[in-house]
């Protein structure tokens, strides 16, 4: 046990009734390198294309393959905590879980851990695939890489956490924002062109999410050739933000939860 | 000491009342029903002494435990089981007891787990999904779960509803077998006035969110003049409905 009072044993409890989950469930594996998969094979193709008629493409052309699978780590990053929550409620399983020793920080753990496996099955198969079939490796951005996944990856779970904290608000009524919620910041977030782009009030916004600055620091590496500080730390400490907003909206509507009832009912 | 202590505890959902200042104490050891119809305030209660539900006033105190303060001291040694709450149902038997084992700190998980299988006669289907059971086999399931940590405090929300006779007979007795053997605490709801003839030293009586009345099952059949606490449950309900 930890000296916040978190147990890792309750952690890795939680962690393994999903790996139950994957282990008996290959359609489910499979469905999560789907997606991830089916966005590179197609974006891989109209690189290709802007490749020959494009100068500044083609000075890298695996800068939209590159964007993608970046793009598909927060996707599913994000899917990963609120779909893991949704299991509990579909299975109408949180009374059992919040009656016994598990702390809600405890299950915000596991649901960040089941959220990484997810994004390592999930995307790392169509990084495999793009290496193969198109020889685009998303490693040629070395190790500013980590840079860029460990910031997409906390976006992500801070948006999967306030997702989840919707659903135990309003319900799984609420299920969609999960596979929504996170396409309200791709125009914003610059993927697969510069913020300048923008009209210069929607700049403002974007500049207000962690990704517009991951996505700058991305073409910075794959355009210069150089790896900015800048936008690197102003990511980390928009995310530092969005994390605790994430937790702590999660938090309060567990809170609310236990004041309306709803643990022993939700998932109806 | 006692192993429940409830003072003043109200639940209001808006205008509602759901639990108006309740007082009760249940007995370490004893085995409590708590009574009333539908609406009565029992599974609200039992939220309210779980911490899934937070009282609008009044004080818990559970193994000597204010629940307010310090609940994660003591959900180690509560469990609870109900008909209305599910196990994940795509995994087995054992892997949902599993789950729970390591979330509940169970020294020996396997060991643990072997022996409810036996002593629940869960051996037939425990690596069969739980999601393909039948309720009676679910049931069983959930008070194996409820069993996992050896509680001293268990909370039983309706145990037998939607079993046969036979299973309903053999779940109460597991459960009486369990109370006696470990010393522990038992505090259930329920319709089954058999069940709780049976099986409890004391019963609370509760309508329309408060105790009205409360003594061993044997002095409330002696005080309403009736021949069981079916007959006892029924005057309660008829007043409910009068008032």
């Amino acid at each position: 046990m930890s000296s916040a009072g978190l147990s890792l044993r309750r952690i890795y409890a939680m962690i393994l009734r999903h790996l139950y989950l994957f282990k008996k469930s290959w359609v489910r594996v499979v469905e999560m390198a789907y997606w991830p998969t089916m966005q590179m094979v197609l974006w891989a193709f109209i690189a290709k294309y802007l490749a020959t008629n494009s100068s500044v493409i083609a000075q890298v052309p695996g800068v939209l393959v590159s964007a993608l699978l970046l793009w598909e780590v927060l996707f599913r990053g994000q899917l990963g905590v609120a779909l893991s929550f949704f299991e509990e409620l579909y299975s109408r399983n949180l009374g059992h879980l919040f009656v016994s020793p598990l702390r809600p920080m405890e299950l915000v753990a596991a649901m960040i851990g089941v959220s990484l496996i997810r994004t390592v099955i999930g995307v790392g198969t169509a990084i495999a695939l793009a290496i193969v079939l198109y020889q685009t490796s998303i490693f040629d951005l070395g190790v500013p890489l980590v840079a860029f996944f460990a910031n997409l990856l906390v976006t992500a779970w801070s948006v999967g956490l306030m997702v989840s904290a919707l659903v135990m608000r309003y319900g799984l009524a609420a299920e969609n924002f999960a596979w929504g919620a996170i396409f309200v910041a791709a125009p914003l977030s610059g993927i697969y062109y510069p913020i300048d782009v923008l009209p210069p009030w929607l700049q403002a916004v974007a500049w207000c999410l962690p990704t517009s600055h991951v996505f700058e620091g991305m073409r910075a590496v794959l355009l210069e050739g150089e790896f900015r500080w800048d936008p690197f730390w102003s990511a980390v400490a928009l995310n530092a933000v969005y994390l605790a907003a994430g937790i702590g909206v999660f938090l309060a509507s567990f809170r609310g939860a236990r004041k309306r009832g709803m643990l022993l009912q939700i998932g109806e | 000491m006692n192993a429940v202590e409830a003072a003043g505890l109200t639940k209001r959902f808006g205008a509602v009342a759901a639990v108006s200042e309740i007082s009760f104490s249940v007995g370490r050891g004893s085995t409590t029903a708590l009574l009333g119809g539908n609406g009565a305030g029992k599974t609200t209660t039992i939220s309210m002494l779980l911490g899934v539900l937070l009282p609008t006033a009044g004080r818990i105190t559970v193994l000597g435990e204010d629940m307010a303060r310090h609940r994660y001291r003591v959900l180690p040694r509560m469990n609870f089981t109900s008909p209305y709450v599910d196990l994940p149902r795509k995994l087995t038997v054992e892997e949902n007891l599993t789950v729970f084992a390591r979330l509940y700190g169970v020294a020996r998980p396997r060991r643990r787990i072997a022996e409810l299988v036996a002593a629940l006669d869960l051996g037939e289907f425990v690596q069969r999904a739980y999601g393909t059971l039948s309720a009676g086999q679910r049931t069983r399931v959930s008070i194996a779960k409820a069993l996992l940590n050896e509680p001293d405090l268990l909370l039983l929300d309706e145990p037998t509803a939607s079993l046969d006779p036979d299973i309903a007979d053999r779940v109460r007795r597991q459960l009486m077998e369990y109370q006696r053997g470990a010393g522990a605490t038992l505090l259930l709801a329920s319709h089954n006035m058999v069940e709780v003839e049976r099986m409890c030293d004391a019963v609370l009586m509760m309508r329309a969110g408060r105790i009205v009345d409360s003594g061993a099952p044997g002095e409330l059949v002696a005080r309403y003049g009736r021949r069981n606490m079916e007959e006892v449950f029924l005057d309660v309900a008829r007043a409910e409905a009068a008032a």
